[in-house]
């Protein structure tokens, strides 16, 4: 019963996505004007209905109930709770569903919670989510359903992939999943703005806390999925250029451009054209990457089928909104008024620079990701990776980096550059420093990642100067937030730098007893046993390590496991985080003569990649915490920063806007 | 996404559970040249050539046999002194340019190198007219 | 923002629409064919496989008559698929040199004991080497070379019934 009652439940709020469309469509009518009112309510509803039907989902789940296809195919019922449940979207039709589920459910909070925005520029957002909405309803219900019944049922179902089951991994895929699709927001915002010819900071400060808390689940979703890949692959990789990877980083490029103009438009109101371009182009990158994940015409493995059913579906999608979205920008740009002018050189020009540079490196990701497929067309097989993505986009982040560390220190609209110049002297001679203790302590470790050490060095202190002479007891929120994420950027680029500069490994077929030295650590296998978990089996190695010359151990024990469904093997690498580094240790095979494979690893630094990521996380949630809050202390006044009493400057009266 | 992710974690596994030989990896599969600097050499090229079999990693980081027999081929050569470009020109020779990761600059690939001086040169070019003319325009009033 | 550039975003996802239609349409092929047709065998000598057929080197592709080069392996399940059709062969006339990767000896008398031994020659590789010099990627493989040791032609996978006459046909163009 409970999956025809979910299934009726989806069908529902398919239709309301559909009376949502043509009521807010001919609410914006001349004559449709009483009809204003109704379009939030339909819209709370739809998300209403949509989130039980994805509660019911997992309840199937939980109950692993055998009758319905998508369990029997990827549940099993001795998995344990937390993958039974993490089982419903751990698939394409309940992925798709969790896709709907954030639309309808960020209609619905958009609906209930925004009151700033113009009535007819709401309606019009919400006619845009419903629209979006509808394809991939339609798409679910009529390829992908995930309540197909399966008669007779199965006695066991087939299992959730091992390497899926991970607490880790668990959670991975829908964190960034709601970044994706919450960008959807940011997409109907942009379209309902330009629908109304409405782009100003009203609009702009109604779309900011969607696009931020998109993007601090974008981050935290891609920070998530780079450790996994670290410890779960069992090869001590974090990022790979990776198709699917670069899928996940190109809506985030996107994203945090967007996040930086919409402040621009919310506080400036300049930028507007370009602000509604990215908004448009965010959710797009979230869209091409869910194609090309799903088609299959990027993720080259015969033993997966491609399926060019789906493929075609989404394609079509992909043609109807961001073909439509774009044409209508096309069509409405021009009629966009133009926004407050200001000067290169100034708080503005610096966001402008960045914003440009972080579409390049958008750029030469999609170009790079897709390329391959390019001269495919022309039965030529190319692989581009690490080799070409490293310094190609290096050309466009280390720009980025310098005017990260200086905008924020700039003033709005005009900079005379003197108390700038004063300033950065500190960061420069940082970096200085660093490039001088690199030189020698560390000798020849490579351009990127030597460059790399140097404007981490640089930015980490830039990035703490905007809160220089403030009473920082009266400093807002966001900007502890923009303090902390900028310091997570410098914090994650130092520990990249330091993974591949630093990095020793050690592969030795060790026997018992016996000592290996990887880096500082002295490192003793004194045995191998076989242990049993939930659904599982493995071998489990007793390593000893030291450090240097201490006579404190500690005991590490990688496996490597077994799982019976589906039957698979997979390395869990054992892992010892110290402050200056992690130590990595994984179990092979065992050889001919009874010695046992071992890799191990000693990554001084690594660990920052990921407290990094956790930062510019953690920096964005307090931007959003400060700045929601202080939107709904003043509603109505324009906001200014306190930093940025704009300069008198006459040169700059007449300056036009950049890209608008 | 989270489909992706599934697809990208079986094409990994696939590859060793499909071949189930039976002899032990080759001499150098597993095994570190004992020259730290070759070794380095090695591990630097084997970053960056493609797992035949797995088809969406490099050698450096596959447990495939055929991964690790191109891992003791690279080991081997560069421990006789080749170069390490030259073992990605004889790999090259024979399966083309998909096995290296790193393009070459060919009739079919300069787009790729050419994109992002295009790029910088379309901001540079946009900067420009907008901000020149804003100067331009901003002295006169 | 001059008029033209409104209409670019818009153009540019033409572009990308277009990619992504033609990687629908026509999957890519995800074999990886060796860039070694048309040049010669380059120099081998594997050691012997099994004690009844003599071992395997590439002066044994140059006696002017064509040959072909089966990579395979007991380890491998398409191999015993396609035993039967390489015996067609052998019983056709052909002279298959085998090499068995990454193989034991009695693990292949036991594979060509079950399946058949169609081989003339047998070289065993520990290491998969003949495999890059070839430019094979998987196991099995057939390559057509011609009586100086040319590479002709590569058949990825196993052999088919109805891939039997086309290789004796590429067989006979190599004469």
């Amino acid at each position: 019963m409970i999956a025809e009652i979910a299934l009726a439940m989806l069908w529902l709020a398919a239709a309301l996505a559909v009376l949502q469309l043509v009521l807010g469509s001919y609410a914006l009518t001349v004559r449709g004007a009483e009809f204003l009112p109704a379009v939030r309510p339909i819209a709370v509803v739809q998300g209403v209905l949509v989130a039980i039907a994805f509660a019911l989902l997992i309840v199937l789940f939980l109950r692993t109930d055998l009758s319905v296809k998508l369990v029997a195919a990827n549940s099993h019922s001795l998995k344990p709770i937390i993958y039974k449940v993490a089982g419903a979207w751990g698939n394409h039709e309940g992925s798709m569903l969790l896709w709907v589920t954030v639309m309808g459910m960020a209609g619905g909070f958009v609906a209930l919670l925004e009151r700033r925005l113009n009535e007819r520029t709401m309606v019009a957002t919400l006619a845009g989510q419903a629209f979006v909405s509808l394809g991939f309803y339609a798409f679910m219900l009529f390829s992908s359903n995930p309540f197909e019944r399966l008669n007779p049922a199965p006695a066991e179902g087939n299992g959730l992939n091992p390497l899926l089951q991970d607490p880790g991994l668990a959670f991975h895929p829908p964190t960034l999943y709601i970044g994706y699709v919450g960008l959807s927001i940011a997409f109907s915002f942009a379209i309902g703005a330009l629908i109304t010819r409405d782009v100003g900071p009203a609009f702009a400060r109604a779309m900011r806390p969607w696009v931020m808390g998109a993007w601090i689940f974008l981050t935290l979703g891609i920070t998530a999925g780079s450790w996994w890949a670290y410890y779960e692959l069992g090869w001590g990789g974090w990022w790979f250029w990776d198709p699917v990877e670069n899928a996940s980083l190109m809506p985030w490029l996107a994203a945090t451009a967007l996040l930086h103009s919409v402040s621009v438009l919310a506080t400036r109101n300049a930028l507007k054209a370009w602000t509604v371009m990215l908004a448009v182009v965010a959710f797009s990158m979230s869209m091409v990457g869910t194609f090309l994940v799903r088609s299959g015409i990027l993720t080259s493995v015969h033993a997966f089928a491609v399926d060019p059913e789906r493929g075609s579906f989404i394609l079509a999608l992909l043609a109807i909104y961001i073909g439509g979205a774009l044409a209508l920008f096309g069509l409405r740009a021009s009629t966009v008024t133009e926004g407050a002018r200001f000067h290169l050189f100034s708080r503005e020009g610096a966001l402008v620079m960045n914003n440009v540079l972080l579409v390049g490196v958008l750029g030469i990701v999609l170009m790079g990701t897709l390329y391959p497929l390019v001269t495919e067309a022309f039965d030529t097989k190319v692989s581009v990776g690490p080799p070409y993505f490293n310094p190609v986009s290096a050309i466009f982040v280390f720009p980025m980096l310098i005017i990260m560390a200086a905008g924020p220190l700039m003033r709005w609209r005009s900079d005379n550059g003197r108390k700038l110049s004063s300033l950065m002297a500190v960061p420069a001679l940082a970096a200085a420093v660093a490039l001088a203790l690199v030189v020698v302590f560390a000798g020849d470790i490579g351009i990127l990642p030597l460059l790399g050490l140097v404007f981490a060095a640089g930015l980490a202190i830039a990035s703490v100067l905007p809160l220089w002479k403030r009473n920082l007891r009266r400093t807002p929120a966001h900007i502890y937030g923009m303090v902390i994420a900028h310091l997570g950027i410098a914090v994650a680029l130092a520990g990249m730098a330091s993974e591949s500069a630093f990095n020793t490994e050690k592969l030795v077929a060790s026997e018992f007893g016996q000592s290996h030295t990887v880096g500082p650590w002295t490192i003793e296998l004194q045995g191998v046993k076989p242990i049993a978990g939930a659904n599982w089996t493995a071998l489990e190695a007793r390593l000893v390590a030291r450090y240097g010359d201490s006579n404190v151990q500690t005991v590490l024990n990688p496996q490597s496991r077994m799982f019976a469904s589906p039957p698979t093997a997979t390395n869990e690498a054992a892992l010892l985080t110290r402050w200056n580094g992690q130590l990595y240790a994984v179990l092979g095979e065992e050889g001919d003569d009874g010695r046992w494979q071992l890799r191990l690893w000693w990554k001084p630094f690594v660990p920052l990649i990921w407290y990094g990521g956790l930062m510019i996380g953690l920096g964005g949630i307090l931007a959003l915490v400060g700045r929601t809050s202080r939107d709904r202390r003043r509603k109505d006044e324009p906001e200014f920063e306190p930093t940025a009493a704009p300069a008198p400057d006459p040169a700059v009266a007449g300056g036009k806007e950049a890209l608008a | 996404m989270i489909r992706g992710l599934i697809l990208m974690v079986l094409a990994m596994l696939a590859a060793p559970l499909a071949a189930q030989d039976s002899l032990p990896p080759a001499p150098y599969a597993y095994k570190q040249l004992d020259d730290p600097a070759q070794e380095k050499t090695a591990q630097d090229l084997m970053m960056t050539l493609r797992c035949l079999t797995c088809q969406s990693q490099s050698i450096a980081d596959s447990d495939a046999p055929m991964a690790g027999d191109m891992r003791h081929q690279v080991r081997t050569r560069i421990a006789e002194g080749e170069d390490p470009e030259a073992i990605r020109a004889w790999l090259i020779e024979r399966y083309g340019d998909w096995v290296s990761y790193q393009p070459q600059v060919t009739a079919m690939t300069w787009p790729l190198f050419a994109a992002p001086i295009v790029l910088l040169l379309f901001a540079a070019l946009i900067a420009r007219k907008r901000f020149g003319r804003a100067r331009a325009t901003g002295d006169k009033s | 923002m001059k008029h033209w550039a409104i209409w670019l975003p818009l153009a540019l996802f033409g572009v990308l629409f277009a990619v992504f239609a033609t990687g629908l349409i026509a999957p890519a092929d995800r074999t990886i064919a060796s860039q070694m047709i048309g040049k010669p065998l380059p120099q081998f000598d594997l050691p012997q496989a099994v004690p009844d057929r003599p071992a395997l080197a590439r002066t044994n592709f140059t006696d002017g008559k064509p040959k072909l080069l089966n990579v395979f392996a007991s380890w491998c399940v398409p191999c015993i698929a396609e035993a039967p059709y390489l015996q067609q062969l052998a019983d056709a006339g052909v002279e298959i040199n085998g090499v068995a990767i990454r193989d034991r000896s009695p693990d292949v008398q036991q594979f060509l004991a079950r399946n058949g031994n169609p081989y003339a020659r047998i070289g065993a590789d520990d290491v998969s080497k003949i495999q890059f010099d070839l430019g094979s990627s998987g196991v099995p493989e057939t390559f057509v070379i011609d009586g100086q040791g040319m590479i002709r032609y590569q058949h990825i996978g196993d052999i088919r019934p109805e891939h039997v006459p086309m290789i004796l046909q590429k067989l006979k163009e190599a004469q």
